[in-house]
């Protein structure tokens, strides 16, 4: 169970990554950003998950004198929580600065941007 | 394709690195100290069901204040690049067929129930899974509805800015009268903790919770509204 969460993490994250240094086409770069970013977040997730172990809510099922014994880790989710909205917020400038470079020059192909090339 | 197989190569290395990282991975039994110490003092510290609500919105509230500052700045950056060239709210669009029946119609009638199940979640933050960024972004994906079932939709711009800049303050605002009235910024004792597992209990979360939900709301829906409005380039 842990480990197909991790592999599947994981081979998220490698597929990221590869598609984003393999593409040309800016959107298909932000894509494999955000496939990669899923993988790391599953990654982290699957690190807070114990065996025999429920989800970190005190409800009926989870007694509060319980609680230390029943529940899984809560950080690593607080932590993906925060990391899953930055990413949106990083997803979303990269596709506005993508918008400008397309207005400036009329292609989203990053081979055109020489400017910064030594 | 030499490039190709480069990255291949790296990329290789790189899993062999994940590999031995999985096959040495065992989960642990029990909660290190830090979950142990959240877990024994969420219901008498913090009075919130759910422990990552607790976390998130109390024990390490000034980061998730760091973390919709960010989101509030690439909001309004999204805004500003975004800005030149806006279109005027009547010019024609670039020779969109008007929207069907069935899809103006199915919008107006799923909108509602998505802003619903939107502030359910996010007013719910402290019983149940959810919270308020989750809830924010039930909210927008409405917006994301307006957008897809009619992309001349124009959204009240006013209106968004006025509920995110008010939501922020009183966010601030809430945690400063944490620091005055209980023991320090973002503390939520200052309102009555109440009956463990109550919708009005945990004393400011579900206040706090519902402003943030407001506020990402907010925040998604105008960095959607800048991207759509830009239908040249």
């Amino acid at each position: 169970m842990v480990t197909i969460a991790l592999v599947a993490g994981f081979a998220l994250i490698l597929a990221g990554l590869y598609g984003a240094l393999t593409n040309r086409n800016i959107l298909r770069m932000i894509v494999s950003f955000t496939v990669a970013d899923t993988g790391v977040n599953v990654v982290l997730v699957t690190v807070g998950w114990m065996p025999g172990r429920t989800a970190p809510i005190l409800d009926a099922a989870v007694p509060v004198a319980e609680a230390a014994q029943r529940i899984i880790d809560p950080l690593p989710q607080a932590l993906v929580l925060t990391a899953i909205v930055i990413g949106l917020g990083v997803t979303a400038l990269m596709l506005a600065y993508a918008w400008r470079l397309f207005g400036a020059t009329g292609s989203l192909d990053i081979s055109k941007f020489t400017e910064l090339k030594w | 394709m030499v490039r190709h197989l480069i990255v291949s190569l790296c990329l290789a290395g790189l899993a062999l690195i994940f590999a031995a990282l999985v096959l040495g991975y065992a989960p642990d039994a029990a909660l290190n100290r830090t979950a142990l110490w959240y877990a024994e003092n969420v219901a008498k510290d913090v009075g919130s069901q759910n422990v990552v609500t607790a976390i998130v919105v109390t024990w390490r509230g000034l980061d998730t204040l760091g973390e919709v500052t960010v989101l509030f700045l690439t909001a309004a950056i999204v805004g500003l690049i975004l800005a030149p060239g806006h279109r005027p709210v009547d010019a024609p669009a670039n020779d969109l067929p008007p929207t069907g029946e069935l899809l103006q119609t199915g919008s107006r009638l799923l909108v509602p129930l998505i802003l619903l199940a939107g502030v359910y979640v996010f007013v719910n933050g402290h019983l149940t899974p959810g919270g308020g960024f989750q809830g924010g972004a039930i909210l927008a994906s409405a917006a994301l509805l307006l957008l897809l079932a009619d992309p001349r939709h124009r959204f009240a711009h006013r209106t968004i800015e006025t509920v995110e800049a008010v939501s922020g303050i009183a966010y601030v605002l809430l945690g400063l009268a944490g620091l005055a009235f209980a023991g320090g910024f973002l503390d939520n004792r200052f309102l009555p903790l109440g009956r463990f597992g109550d919708l009005a209990s945990a004393g400011a979360i579900p206040v706090i919770y519902t402003l943030i939900g407001l506020k990402v709301g907010a925040e998604f829906a105008s960095m959607l509204a800048s991207l759509s409005e830009r239908e040249g380039p």
